[in-house]
């Protein structure tokens, strides 16, 4: 890039000397562990670790003998975001071929390969969420924030090296949690599998991360703090807490893979939901409202719908989500009045989540024609609305009596999945199909025909999966509960899974739209990136990377 | 946006957009408040664990079979936790108690039950059925979805630091003697025998734990033994022949 060679470079700064001292001692670390580990999966383990530490090394000295990284006031720092629209494309399809493959597990088992157990079920699960929460959407949320973050203080994102850092690091860290799955190597906690060392590591990245994103706050050029920033600090921090303490553990041994949670039985399962829950409330909500409220407005040119409703459903949505976790423990052996503290808030969250909703859709006032013209806004739209509708549900289902229907079913599934995949993923397909033309200087995406046609086939996906598994859950809880005459349960467990057997294969079809959805996006980013750009598009305006003086 | 004329949106602008500190300890207070008030209680309130007899640390052969049961993700499609529902009760047993789970280090209540619950399961099946069921679930269950895992009986078991294991146990919480872990090698085998030289030790050490072969092939040591052995204890530590749920101490 010829722009980038006159831009000024650090040189060997403070933060590359110490990111080059973190690197040097994991892979120590990591050596010492290939050699004396007393576990067989982190013998090997380690091995990937310590080339994933001096692939690193490598990197630093390369950076270093550039004459450091590129580190000059006059611009936004947009390499960083290229190479997080990549990681997030990546990481998507790459968790979301787990899912198919996961859900035709389930319709035809024969496909978890006996051999080994390496492909089993209960081992690509953990990969599948990991890879579609932590990779595809903790890249969405690092690119997005790191760019909202420049844009809206006006200023070059601060630290140096250290949000490169954040970049590799975290990863580095997926791929250390998704090789552990598939060797065994896992604690259990639903959201919060990989092991001590790997979450060690993360909580470095993290506290990084946050001291970046705060860093480039207090060297902003606005006077405000942006009301995106506000949902990505509060996801930043509220991650950093829920990750901590759920994850505090007893290693067996310091060189070894693995470790006993501090907490047993009912202690354990509600700081478990309390962290399962919030990883919702704060990762795939917080996080993903950051990137509604700057990509919206900015896409269809038109203010935030309301600043006094973003400020009440800020802090009642913060507030009001932490205590949501024990609608995951209803009618279990966790004391009754924290479930009725947990049902209480979780219908209570309807209303700050509703918020945001009303303020995301509200936001394209006077703007409603765009629907029709451009399909970026028309994703954007449907995937606020998702987030009302499993909003919605949600509630719904943390009530005692719903629950005990819906629980332990499918219903949670298909819940999940419309917020998964209709507000996250739509959300961030969206605000990757903004930044792809805005970051390589492009007049539109390479094909306007191709991002209609992903939003419909993923669209009619998800349609398939969330009513399949409607059916599929309520008819098993059904069953579960169903006596016959003479006053016997009626079925045993294996009729009602083999009662769902058409449901399965329904939501695996409904996968693979989704997946053929993001490989359709993938295609079309790649032509753009390589420059076969023909039509102009009236949506796309163009963003420089120079930061404005004013 | 357009900007409001209220006091109180004056006030949040000064105070916490302006100020990113201010921002962040706002957050970190306000996300603070439901944990503590949630989580902190179940600690010290002593409702919250009844008052049972026979729960027990688990056997360094079962908790080598929970590490193995853990490893291969039984918990995605396995609950561990009968509610209190009529139709729950008549078909795994009597409900789960907070008690049963109180060495459970992490717990394993799950999630989901794509598969059935496995709170009670120990003491249903044979050993022999387990050891057909897990190579091959289809062999005993023709409609069943389970992966297979024949490599269980396969592999042997790895129990050479598991005195490490139960001393990081302890650690948290689990109340293993220095008996219990000088021991733990020789309890894997000694379980595994109902002949064993230090029979009434063992008993005495882990009262009513199981002792045999739990994979039909006493010469080997193997995954499958430990697996089935966790298996065979779950849920059937607390006698409920001498348990009172309606006692006002388990009245919760």
């Amino acid at each position: 890039m010829s722009i980038a060679q006159g831009l000024r470079r650090a040189g060997t700064d403070p933060s590359t000397a110490a990111v080059f001292i973190i690197t040097t001692l994991g892979a120590l670390w990591s050596l010492f562990a290939a050699a004396y580990a007393p576990d067989a999966a982190m013998r090997g383990q380690s091995w990937l670790i310590l080339g994933g530490f001096l692939t690193g090394i490598i990197m630093l000295v390369g950076v270093i003998a550039n004459g450091g990284v590129i580190d000059d006031e006059r611009e936004y720092n947009e390499n960083l975001i290229k190479a997080g629209v990549i990681a997030t494309m990546f990481w998507g399809i790459a968790g979301l071929l787990v899912g198919v493959i996961i859900a035709l597990q389930l319709a035809f088992p024969v496909l978890n390969i006996e051999a080994f157990g390496f492909t089993n079920f209960g081992r690509l699960r953990p990969l599948h969420t990991s890879a579609v929460i932590f990779a595809f959407g903790g890249n969405a949320l690092l690119a997005t924030s790191f760019y909202v973050v420049q844009r809206t203080c006006r200023t070059r994102i601060a630290g140096g090296i250290w949000p490169w850092f954040v970049f590799w690091g975290y990863n580095f860290f997926i791929v250390i949690a998704a090789s552990g799955y598939i060797i065994g190597i896992t604690q259990s906690k639903e959201y919060a599998e990989p092991e001590w060392y790997a979450d060690l590591w993360l909580t470095l990245v993290w506290v990084v991360y946050l001291l970046v994103f705060l860093g480039t706050l207090w060297k902003r050029k606005e006077p405000h703090i942006y009301v995106a920033n506000w949902f990505y600090l509060a996801f930043i921090v509220t991650i950093a807490v829920l990750h901590v303490v759920n994850n505090l553990a007893m290693p067996v041994s310091f060189l070894g893979s693995r470790s006993y949670s501090l907490f047993a039985g009912v202690q354990d399962a509600l700081t478990q939901w309390w962290y399962g829950h919030n990883a919702v409330g704060f990762f795939l909500t917080a996080g993903f409202l950051g990137i509604m409220y700057y990509f919206i407005p900015k896409r269809v040119q038109r203010p935030v719908y309301s600043y006094r409703l973003s400020i009440i459903h800020f802090w009642s949505l913060i507030f009001i989500y932490i205590w949501a976790g024990p609608h995951h423990l209803h009618y279990t052996a966790l004391p009754e009045w924290a479930q009725t503290l947990g049902m209480t808030f979780s219908i209570m969250l309807w209303m700050p989540s509703w918020g945001g909703m009303i303020n995301g859709l509200m936001t394209l006032s006077g703007a409603w024609d765009k629907l029709r013209t451009d399909p970026v806004v028309r994703m954007l739209v449907l995937s606020v609305a998702f987030y009302g509708m499993s909003t919605f549900e949600g509630p719904v289902m943390s009530i005692r009596a719903v629950n005990a229907l819906s629980h332990y079913t499918d219903w949670t599934v298909g819940h999940v999945h419309s917020g998964a995949l209709g507000w996250v993923g739509f959300i961030s397909f969206g605000a990757m199909y903004c930044l792809v033309p805005w970051l390589w200087k492009r007049k539109g995406m390479h094909s306007k025909a191709l991002v209609d046609w992903h939003f419909w086939i993923a669209t009619f996906g998800i349609l398939l999966y969330i009513t399949s598994m409607w059916v599929a859950g309520i008819m098993q809880g059904l069953m579960w509960r169903a006596y016959n005459e003479l006053g016997f349960l009626e079925f045993s467990f294996v009729e009602t899974v083999e009662a769902m057997h058409i449901q399965y294969i329904i939501r695996a079809v409904g996968g693979l739209l989704y997946l053929s959805g993001a490989l359709i996006m993938a295609y079309n980013v790649y032509r753009t990136i390589k420059g076969d750009v023909t039509e102009e598009d009236e949506h796309v305006i163009p963003q420089t990377a120079a930061i404005p003086a004013q | 946006m357009a900007q409001s004329k209220s006091r109180w949106s004056k006030l949040h602008n000064k105070l916490f957009e302006q100020n990113s500190l201010i921002l962040t300890v706002g957050v970190l207070v306000t996300v603070s408040i439901g944990g503590i008030v949630e989580i902190a209680p179940l600690f010290y309130l002593d409702s919250t664990i009844e008052e049972v007899e026979g729960v027990r640390p688990y056997t360094p052969l079962e908790q080598i079979g929970r590490d193995i049961y853990i490893r291969e993700g039984c918990y995605n499609c396995h609950s561990q936790m009968v509610r209190p529902l009529r139709d729950e009760v008549e078909r795994y047993g009597h409900y789960s108690l907070a008690a049963e789970s109180m060495y459970d280090h992490p717990f394993q209540w799950g999630s989901k039950r794509t598969g059935p619950d496995l709170a009670r399961v120990g003491g249903k099946y044979s050993d022999e059925w387990h050891n057909d069921h897990l190579t091959d679930p289809r062999s005993v269950v023709p409609e069943s979805i389970m992966p297979s895992y024949p490599f269980l009986a396969e592999s042997e078991l790895d129990f050479d630091n598991i005195a490490a294991n139960l001393r990081a146990l302890r650690m948290v919480g689990v109340p293993y003697t220095d008996e219990m872990i000088e021991t733990a090698v020789a309890d894997v085998t000694t379980q595994l025998d109902p002949y064993a030289m230090d029979f009434d030790g063992f008993q005495a050490r882990y009262p009513g734990a199981l002792m045999r072969d739990f994979d039909g092939d006493p010469s080997r040591v193997t995954e499958m033994d430990a697996l089935v052995a966790y298996l065979q204890v779950l849920g059937t530590m607390v006698d409920f022949s001498t348990y009172e749920a309606e006692a006002d101490e388990n009245l919760r």
